[in-house]
């Protein structure tokens, strides 16, 4: 898998994607398409509002009592046959991962989606380490024989149009050149994969949900590929965040029926698969992760980010998503969500992404676990500022302005200069090296200020 | 009932005329607004850069310049989001307390405080409405298109009451256009497609003007117009309500 740009912005990869304006219009309507599928799934159920309240609770209830909800599920797990391992970093992770891997000599390994091995970084892992791994859905397989991260937790290759998938089936799966069809592609898929499920000791499988009262853990996927990988090995290790938790198995009464609509305006999932304890002779295995988790707990203001249930329709609703395209936000996870928890993981890196948002709340709105997204952009904003990371241009412009806008003497007099710098000399102002004026006209000064206006009209 | 206009930095040195029209709006309902010369910035550009450590100077002086009003009313959805959520300065808790529960946004201050049944403006252009983010999301002025829940809006309910003006429907209701605040400059090239499509959407509906809560918004747009060398027209909410 190739790295992630880190060493761009979000601003400037957000530009070469706007490059083919009609690419991006294509995407933006590919996205939109399935905000208003997920509409008019949601208005499917009178009481939907209630149902986000309802999950927002249970996930509240769950961060609060999170030690506890955790020891029980393990117990159960354990009590049910199940192998638990606990990893604190990425490195923990796929070292268990890898140490299973090798008591059963294997060399390759099949793996249905999740979005934690992307977060660990798990693929390019067990590569240098000489195992192969095969992604199972179908959008993951088509990004990895790209060699390209996902673009989107839900849809990972939403930026690909059929006819590429077409190229590039073409070059590695040997379908006939041209051929675009998806159901044609999708049946090679099947083909190629089954061979691999077949072949394969090892199955790794996310978690959407882990339920604490039985220690059984579900897999919601549309393909089935968890079920096929799970099933036909030996061995199937799932890994799963520390915050999948949640009490009850009546529960998933709430959560399933969010999940999908969200997500991609289906009712549910074609499978919701219930994993409980291994059947004879297999082995199962849990790794449960922190990362961070634990620490983001403690903090009132960015702690109920772990509310996630990875739905995606907060990407899909975006208006800065939809128009610069996953792989902008350079990291594991994209879109909004992305953009308050990368800066958790590494705040210098991922300083640009609570700012690749206009804050307009529209994402806010759509998660089904109501995570205040837009009010933790603006929180991070302030914590980055807080520790030095922004520009010195930025805080020298930043500290003029204050100086300006606290002053109202001040404030009248650069008024007055910015509307003169404007009237006299538009050349200084009206050139490529201002962002504003590349491709929108300035306003056009007024003769006088309003407040000008009003001493002379209005004050008695 | 004394009122307190507020004018945000930028409409007060570009936009006067919506200022104008927002203290003629006012005052032809009779009521008696000043408009506090000492007042600046809600320090909205500061704060949603990251700074907001630094917006204690523009906190204590707009509590300085409005805490003596009734109410505080101002053309601007943005401005008096940013008040209600952040206005706060140490020792003088009790006022920004009460700056927050006393600041409208113009057409909220119409139709939630005034109840205006009738205006006796009249507008006979095709109009689209570019409902702000700010107004919408968190004043709540209309309803959001993400919720499963009835449908208003004060700034239609308003503009419905404009004689022959004609409302046109959006294929993107409440989409929004890019501005952002320092997000128009910092993240050119999305914040300039978004308003493309943005007034795409109005064109396409032949729309003659593009109207809203949010000079800034609107400031944006009107950019992008231009540079397209299109006819259509932007214009404050204000200044169509004592159109005629
Ligand atoms: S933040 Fe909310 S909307 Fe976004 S992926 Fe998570 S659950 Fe879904």
């Amino acid at each position: 898998m190739s790295e992630l740009n880190i060493e761009r912005d979000h601003a400037s990869l957000a530009e070469d994607f706007n490059k083919d304006e009609k690419r991006v219009n294509w995407h933006d309507k590919t996205l939109w398409f399935i905000r208003e599928k997920r509409d008019k799934a949601a208005w499917q159920i009178p009481e939907w509002e209630q149902l986000r309240e309802h999950a927002s609770h249970i996930k509240n209830h769950v961060l609060a009592n999170l030690y506890d909800y955790l020891l029980e599920f393990e117990r159960k797990a354990k009590e049910n046959g199940v192998i638990i391992h606990w990893a604190e970093t990425p490195e923990e992770h796929n070292a268990i991962v890898q140490s299973i891997l090798k008591k059963y000599h294997v060399n390759k390994i099949v793996k249905s989606k999740s979005m934690l091995t992307e977060e660990c970084h798990l693929n390019k892992f067990l590569e240098q380490h000489g195992i192969e791994v095969v992604d199972t859905d179908l959008g993951e397989r088509i990004v990895q024989l790209a060699n390209e991260p996902p673009s989107h937790i839900v849809l990972p290759c939403i930026h690909w149009k059929k006819e590429e998938i077409g190229v590039l089936f073409h070059k590695h799966l040997r379908t006939p050149e041209g051929n675009a069809d998806p159901q044609f592609l999708t049946h090679a898929a099947r083909v190629h994969l089954r061979e691999h499920f077949l072949t394969s000791k090892v199955a790794i499988t996310g978690v959407n949900f882990a339920v604490a009262e039985t220690g059984e853990f579900v897999v919601c996927t549309n393909e089935g590929n968890a079920d096929l990988g799970a099933h036909l090995a030996d061995v199937h290790i799932a890994c799963m965040g520390i915050e999948k938790i949640i009490p009850k198995r009546k529960d998933l009464a709430v959560f399933l029926r969010l999940l999908a609509r969200s997500a991609t305006g289906q009712p549910i999932t074609t499978y919701s698969s219930h994993f409980r304890k291994p059947r004879v002779g297999q082995e199962m295995h849990i790794v449960l992760l922190d990362n961070g988790r634990s620490k983001r707990l403690a903090s009132d203001d960015f702690r109920n980010a772990l509310k996630c249930i990875r739905c995606g329709a907060c990407f899909n609703t975006c208006p800065v998503y939809r128009r610069s395209g996953g792989h902008s936000y350079h990291t594991a996870i994209a879109g909004p969500i992305g953009s308050i928890l990368a800066p958790a993981w590494d705040i210098k890196k991922n300083s640009d992404l609570p700012f690749a948002s206009t804050l307009c709340g529209s994402c806010s709105n759509v998660c089904p676990v109501k995570i205040d997204i837009h009010n933790q952009l603006y929180k991070w904003r302030q914590e980055i500022v807080r520790n030095g990371y922004v520009s010195t241009k930025k805080k020298v412009s930043m500290n003029f302005m204050e100086l300006i806008l606290s002053n109202p003497l001040l404030f009248t007099l650069s008024g007055w200069i910015g509307r003169k710098i404007l009237t006299y000399l538009p050349f200084i102002v009206n050139n490529n090296f201002n962002p504003w004026y590349k491709q929108r006209e300035m306003p056009i000064p007024p003769k006088e200020s309003f407040r000008s206006w009003y001493q002379k009209n209005k004050q008695h | 009932m004394k009122i307190g206009l507020f004018i945000p930095c930028y409409v007060d040195q570009f936009y006067p005329q919506v200022a104008i029209a927002t203290l003629q709006l006012l005052e032809k309902l009779r009521l008696n607004v000043h408009f506090p010369l000492a007042q600046t910035c809600c320090g909205q550009p500061m704060a949603n850069s990251g700074f907001e450590s630094l917006t204690s100077g523009c906190n204590l002086n707009f509590i300085n310049s409005f805490e003596e009003y009734d109410y505080v009313v101002s053309p601007s959805g943005s401005c008096v989001l940013h008040i209600k959520d952040h206005l706060h300065f140490k020792g003088r808790e009790q006022e920004s307390e009460n700056i927050k529960n006393k600041i409208f946004e113009l057409t909220e201050f119409l139709t939630d405080v005034l109840k205006i049944e009738n205006l006796s403006a009249s507008f006979p252009y095709r109009v689209g409405l570019h409902q702000s983010c700010h107004g919408q999301r968190g004043l709540h002025l209309s309803q959001m298109s993400e919720l499963v829940a009835p449908s208003f809006s004060k700034t239609e309910h308003l503009l419905k009451k404009v004689k022959g003006l004609e409302l046109v429907a959006l294929d993107r209701k409440d989409e929004c256009c890019g501005f952002g605040g320092t997000f128009c400059v910092a993240e050119e090239a999305v914040s300039v497609k978004m308003g493309k499509d943005r007034v795409a959407d109005h064109l396409i509906h032949n729309a003659e003007y593009i109207t809203g809560n949010d000079m800034s918004c609107l400031m944006h747009l009107e950019g992008i117009l231009k540079r397209q060398k299109s006819n259509v027209q932007v214009i404050h909410i204000a200044e169509i309500l004592i159109a005629g």
